[in-house]
């Protein structure tokens, strides 16, 4: 995973290709400098964006990417997966000066790269070690960005990870095209460096939870999501049916590196869109998004949808799968039929969809096995209910951020929440140590 | 149609635009592509005895991702034999006898050799001379160029040792590398120049190399302070401009050098009195193509303005002109911002606290105020609170009151308000302000008669002594 399969890499090049240097200068230069910037307000870690910008633009790469790192550990990836044009480079001004938005996002991409090339290290923010143990329940970006900040700060921290590798769904579960899985590896790689230990291939069960709350002062729950919703119709069990993180992620390891004939991909959020992309330049001949409800109602950024427009995909909107229909065990058709603004079938509407794999897209589920198990953590609707500020829980040694509290947001939005409990657990520890 | 043909000092010329004395006018070659492009004349790169030049020559200023806002250059002057530079120029006139052919002139401090050399110009067809007493590099170590362009006597001998000779006008371009232009310029004027051109390049060290620390440019890790030019220089020179012609003591027909690259520096210049212009930095990046939106331009505005000639607008600038101690000091001014133009920046803002008088503030609010709104608030507080904000990506599917196309419109909250009772009027929030016409100085009537320092500073004098107490 360190390095991409080569027909995974001629499949999935870089969908916005790096700056060259030049053009990056010329890009930076553009950039106002407002002042209390909007693209900074926007962004969820609050980087200050036309301080790293300005730093291109008079050579001092390194302190860009300081900037950068310093409100953002995962930096190099959010620059490659941030929906920017809902984030920052949709608050700036340039909207408003008829040009086109400044290129933050691909400036920043230009600023980690460099930061990486060169083998830059993460600062420390406090140089001595200092009591405080932390357990960082998952890895995947909210854990990451709080035990790198605990670790910046000089406290000892272990990140307990399921997986054979660290990065969640940055490393897992993005478009390819989007964020490889080395460069999200790559730039773990700087928090190992920290100092932060990690336990790959730990199952966290009542038992484990125990002797983490006996090892450990406080711990923090970036777990994210659970399985897919999968498809909950007759033959929805079918072997052809999959579900698209795990097809994402079977690519993105290249356990498959080709997908034939037509797919059926059901849902229309982003992931729905990954996987459909996917499909399409794994090979298939045909891809349809199938979706219950019309265009304005789906989940995806409108940035998406066009993006999946031009890759190939097609739309069958207000449609639901009925039942799957197999010949000798061989998937065959999805039965569908319309359905109306209620979404109640149209009589009569029904019609065959040939499909050679169908690729459930349709939410994930909270992991309430886990979660139940953490005594005094209130959930809601199977999220972990926080302080806001400061990522505690109801139970005060239990800190939470990312997907498992917000539903499913953005990797940015996970960052943010755990820099937040890293801070807030700092304070907890300089009081308590005071 | 407006007429662009001009008479200098008794040249005369199809246009007001000439080339400087530089790179561009090196050769016959290259004199006669840029006439065919449109240049109404050409000063000669100046001719004397032949110098051997240096590899690099040339070294500039980028500023902000453009290139050359201003050139430095150490070469000295040409350093091809004098008598091909002769054989030249003449056939230039004899194949574009319309156009103005100048011929730059620089040896030594010598009567017999200005004599000589003033005599092989215009036995060439030369239309006119300008001596050279400004090049501020090389020449100068050996006592030419600024070595005599900063002395008026020397300035004045051999502008009179010329003028012995010379049939055609003699043009003194002058240096700027001095404390006051005027004082060269009067030399020349008592020395019989027919006219003076301004100015030549200024001293400078244009930039260092951080990782060799050799200046640049570099000749073999050593450097030299060379001669600046381009767009940065163009105010030091309109200013010196406007000192000369309006100096009656200096007044010539005056050919106006330093940062023209397009026909609104021409214009400005011509507003300040220059009966012609001479472009160099222009040319050497984008080529003599540039001379075509100069006429094409400037002969617009003149149609829109109603000018028919270049002396229907020469010099109109000149009365707006004063010393500091005649200006109004009860012209109030102050900004207006155009709300429905602002973009939300808010680098007037930060300017305005920063860099003035901190009467820009961003207390605009939307709803019901609840009790006083704080005028008051530094920039620094601004930052914080914004960065203790909790952002959240807005996801259509959670967040679905925020699908909107806001993106168009600028929140009140980032249209930065002016305390005109605070405003000094001084114009850096307009200045700072990327939007044409947002932000606007507007005339405030203070109801009192104008009054000057002087008049201010009189009518104190006059005033009986104040009772100390």
């Amino acid at each position: 995973m360190r390095e991409q399969h080569p027909i995974i890499a001629e499949r999935f090049p870089d969908l916005h290709p790096p700056f060259a240097a030049q053009a990056a200068t010329v890009e930076a230069n553009r950039c106002l400098n407002c002042f209390d910037a909007p693209c900074t307000a926007a962004c969820p870690t609050h980087i200050d964006v036309p301080k790293f910008i300005k730093k291109i633009a008079s050579g001092n790469l390194g302190g860009s990417a300081r900037t950068i790192l310093d409100a953002n550990v995962l930096g190099a990836s959010c620059s490659r997966v941030c929906p920017v044009d809902v984030l920052c480079e949709g608050a700036c001004v340039m909207h408003r000066y008829n040009k086109q938005p400044i290129e933050i996002a691909r400036l920043q991409r230009f600023a980690m790269d460099g930061f990486h090339a060169l083998g830059g290290r993460l600062p420390k923010k406090f140089e001595d070690s200092r009591p405080g143990h932390i357990a960082c329940i998952g890895a995947g970006p909210a854990s990451l960005a709080c035990a790198a900040e605990l670790a910046q700060q000089g406290f000892g921290v272990t990140v307990f990870e399921r997986r054979p590798l660290p990065g969640g769904l940055n490393t897992y579960g993005v478009a390819e095209y989007k964020l490889p899985a080395w460069a999200s590896l790559r730039e773990i790689e700087l928090i190992e460096d920290l100092g932060v230990e990690f336990q790959f291939g730990a199952e966290i069960d009542a038992e484990k939870l125990a002797e983490i709350e006996r090892e450990f002062d406080l711990v923090f729950i970036g777990v994210g999501l659970g399985a897919g919703h999968g498809l909950k119709i007759p033959g929805g069990d079918h072997s052809g049916v999959v579900d698209a993180l795990e097809f994402i992620a079977a690519y993105k390891t290249a356990k498959i590196t080709s997908t034939n004939g037509k797919v059926a991909v059901i849902g229309a959020g982003n992931t729905a869109i990954d996987a459909a992309n996917a499909a399409l330049r794994l090979g298939a001949a045909e891809v349809s998004i199938v979706y219950r409800r019309k265009r304005e109602n789906m989940s995806a950024f409108g940035f998406e949808y066009e993006h999946a427009k031009q890759e190939g995909v097609r739309f069958l909107w207000q449609t639901l799968p009925v039942r799957v229909i197999t010949d000798g065990g061989m998937l065959e058709f999805m039965e569908c039929t319309r359905v109306d603004d209620a979404v109640l079938p149209v009589a009569g509407s029904e019609f065959l969809l040939p499909c050679d794999l169908i690729i459930t897209a349709v939410g994930q589920s909270p992991l309430l096995d886990l979660l139940e198990e953490l005594k005094g953590v209130t959930l809601e609707k199977g999220r972990v209910v926080i302080e806001r500020r400061t990522g505690r829980t109801t139970n005060p040694r239990y800190f939470a951020g990312g997907d498992c509290v917000n539903g499913g947001r953005e990797v940015v939005d996970a960052v943010a929440d755990g820099k937040r409990a890293a801070i807030a657990m700092t304070r907890h520890f300089e009081a308590t140590y005071a | 149609m407006p007429d662009l043909a001009v008479n200098f000092a008794g040249i005369a010329s199809p246009n007001p635009f000439w080339l400087a004395s530089a790179p561009p006018t090196n050769c016959g070659e290259q004199v006669m592509r840029a006439f065919d492009a449109g240049w109404g004349g050409a000063v000669w790169k100046t001719i004397g005895e032949q110098v051997t030049n240096t590899a690099s020559r040339y070294s500039s200023i980028d500023w902000n991702g453009q290139r050359m806002m201003g050139l430095n250059n150490i070469e000295l002057i040409s350093d091809r034999p004098l008598d091909v530079n002769l054989c030249e120029i003449a056939e230039v006139k004899k194949r574009y006898p319309k156009n103005a052919v100048i011929a730059s002139l620089m040896v030594e401090s010598k009567r017999e050799a200005w004599h000589r050399i003033v005599v092989q110009a215009e036995d060439a067809g030369a239309d006119g001379l300008e001596l050279n007493f400004g090049c501020p590099h090389g020449m100068s170590e050996r006592g030419m160029g600024s070595a005599v362009g900063q002395v008026p006597e020397y300035t004045e001998m051999i502008t009179s040792w010329a003028k012995e000779k010379a049939r055609t006008p003699v043009i003194v371009k002058l240096t700027p590398n001095i404390s006051d232009i005027r004082v060269i310029a009067r030399a020349a004027k008592r020395g019989g120049a027919d006219a003076v051109s301004a100015i030549n390049t200024i001293n400078s060290i244009t930039g260092i190399d951080l990782d060799t620390f050799t200046p640049r440019p570099n000749v073999d890790g050593k450097s030299t302070h060379g001669g600046y030019c381009g767009p940065a220089v163009k105010p030091i020179a309109l200013n010196m401009v406007q000192q000369v012609t309006s100096d009656p003591k200096a007044a010539l027909p005056i050919s106006g050098i330093g940062g023209v690259s397009t026909w609104r520096d021409a214009a400005e210049f011509f507003l300040l009195g220059c009966g012609t212009v001479q472009v160099c930095t222009a040319v050497m990046h984008y080529g003599y193509r540039i001379v075509e939106d100069m006429i094409d331009g400037l002969e617009d505005w003149m149609r829109e303005k109603g000018f028919a000639t270049i002396e229907d607008f020469r010099g109109l600038t000149l009365p707006h002109v004063t010393e500091w101690k005649h200006l109004n000091l009860n012209y109030k001014i102050v900004a207006h911002i155009d709300e429905a133009k602002c973009i939300g920046c808010d680098l007037c803002y930060i300017a305005c606290w920063d860099g003035a008088h901190q009467c820009i503030h961003r207390d605009r609010v939307t709803g019901p105020v609840d009790g006083p709104v704080e005028l008051h608030t530094v920039p620094a507080s601004i930052e914080a609170a914004t960065r203790a904000t909790i952002a959240v990506t807005p996801i259509p599917r959670l967040d679905a009151h925020t699908r909107d196309g806001s993106k168009d419109k600028t929140p009140v909250e980032r249209i930065p308000r002016v305390d005109e009772t605070e405003c000094v009027g001084c114009n850096l929030c307009a200045l700072v302000c990327p939007v044409d016409e947002c932000i606007t100085m507007v005339e405030v009537p203070t109801g009192l008669p104008s009054e000057t320092w002087e008049e201010r500073a009189r009518s104190k004098e006059c005033a009986p002594p104040a009772m100390h107490g």
